[in-house]
């Protein structure tokens, strides 16, 4: 059944507020999500206000300044800053994004800031991906070959055939594409979400691989695939401009079609 | 997303709205006394407005429902087009609603 409210311990309580230092010209307001499972209270909203003419113009540059300068608790996840390693995915303003690419600019009024939509969360904004990972490795995410190479050369692909991947393997798996699919809120226990078969695509498509048929029948199931019901949350969410959406239509016509 | 929340509460709606169809047939097969008296319930504001938003709602399940015909071959899913065929739907759903009532009335 449904739920449609939060669970008493989930439900976010006001929490707590930090102003900026004295003499602050340029100030912008942070709502963060904070959550601590150890301290066994609720979650909280946080409100900082940071100084924005001595911040850079990137919401993580904000979080970072933030953790550094006035509130040391704030945890978040971050590595590269620039994109590619799809850490610090979270939801900015009411969408998923990535707090290195998203900047403060593009927002108006308070910056909202919350963990990605309907996961575990481990502690602030971190969410526990754990599941998200399972179904990205249940489908075997790596070449499947049954010829042997040339003795003397890589498998090699035709321009044509490499361009086919280029897109589906630019994937970050940060999860912002899953994490904002209502199918896969309320079904990721069976859906695998748009990641995971946007990276299943990746090697549908690949005219290196041979287990193409293996592949098609492990996703032939009402549920792993066909609980997209093409909301295209996912396309619209990607921070990488991908699209989830056009690979799972892909692979269904590829259903379709090998019976034919 | 905010369309296909209302395909399917457009699709919940119009089942209640075969509830309703089956009234008019029962009224309609039980003479002409019983008729009269659904035809009023269907003239008063409260009867238009049901009828208006079924319409509605069978406009809008169509044209949404071709929307997802052409996603299902694989065409127009970038992103700009999918904004693009969002609004279209909209605005023949209006359109088509409104030309309905027009031509009823």
């Amino acid at each position: 059944m449904a739920e449609f409210r939060l669970p008493p311990n989930s439900r976010i309580k006001k929490g707590r507020h930090f102003d900026a230092a004295n003499g602050a010209a340029n100030v912008r307001r942070f709502a963060v999500y904070r959550y601590d499972a150890d301290s066994g209270e609720n979650p909280r909203i946080d409100t900082y206000v940071v100084d924005i003419d001595s911040c850079g113009p990137m919401v993580l540059d904000a979080l970072i300044k933030i953790k550094n300068e006035i509130d040391p608790t704030l945890t978040f996840r971050r590595s590269c800053r620039e994109g590619i390693c799809g850490s610090c995915a979270m939801n900015i303003d009411g969408g998923n994004t990535l707090a290195c690419t998203r900047s403060i600019d593009g927002i108006k009024g308070d910056v909202k800031i919350y963990p990605l939509p309907h996961m575990p969360v481990v502690k602030d904004l971190v969410p526990d991906l754990t599941n998200f990972y399972a179904q990205y490795a249940s489908i075997k995410p790596w070449l499947q070959s049954r010829t042997p190479p040339p003795p003397d050369q890589e498998r090699l692909q035709s321009k044509e055939d490499q361009e086919l991947i280029n897109e589906p393997a630019a994937c970050i798996l940060c999860a912002c594409c899953s994490t904002s699919c209502p199918s896969y809120w309320w079904n990721s226990d069976r859906y695998l979400g748009p990641a995971a078969l946007l990276a299943a695509y990746r090697w549908l498509v690949d005219s290196r691989d041979d287990a193409t048929g293996e592949r098609l029948d492990e996703l032939e199931d009402p549920f792993r695939l066909y609980r997209c019901h093409t909301i295209m949350n996912c396309t619209q969410s990607c921070p990488k401009d991908l699209n989830p959406a056009r690979a799972i239509a892909e692979t269904k016509k590829m259903l379709v079609e090998r019976r034919y | 997303m905010v369309l296909s929340i209302v395909h399917r509460a457009t699709g919940i709606a119009m089942s209640l709205g075969f509830a309703v169809f089956v009234v008019w047939l029962f009224d309609a097969a039980s003479g002409p006394d019983s008729y009269a008296v659904f035809l009023a319930a269907m003239d008063s504001t409260i009867g238009r407005l049901l009828l208006i938003g079924w319409s509605f709602a069978f406009f809008y399940h169509l044209s949404n429902g071709a929307r997802h015909l052409l996603w299902d071959t694989g065409r127009g899913l970038e992103k700009a087009q999918a904004n693009t065929s969002s609004w279209l739907v909209l605005v023949v759903t209006v359109a088509l609603t409104a030309v309905f009532w027009w031509v009823a009335l």
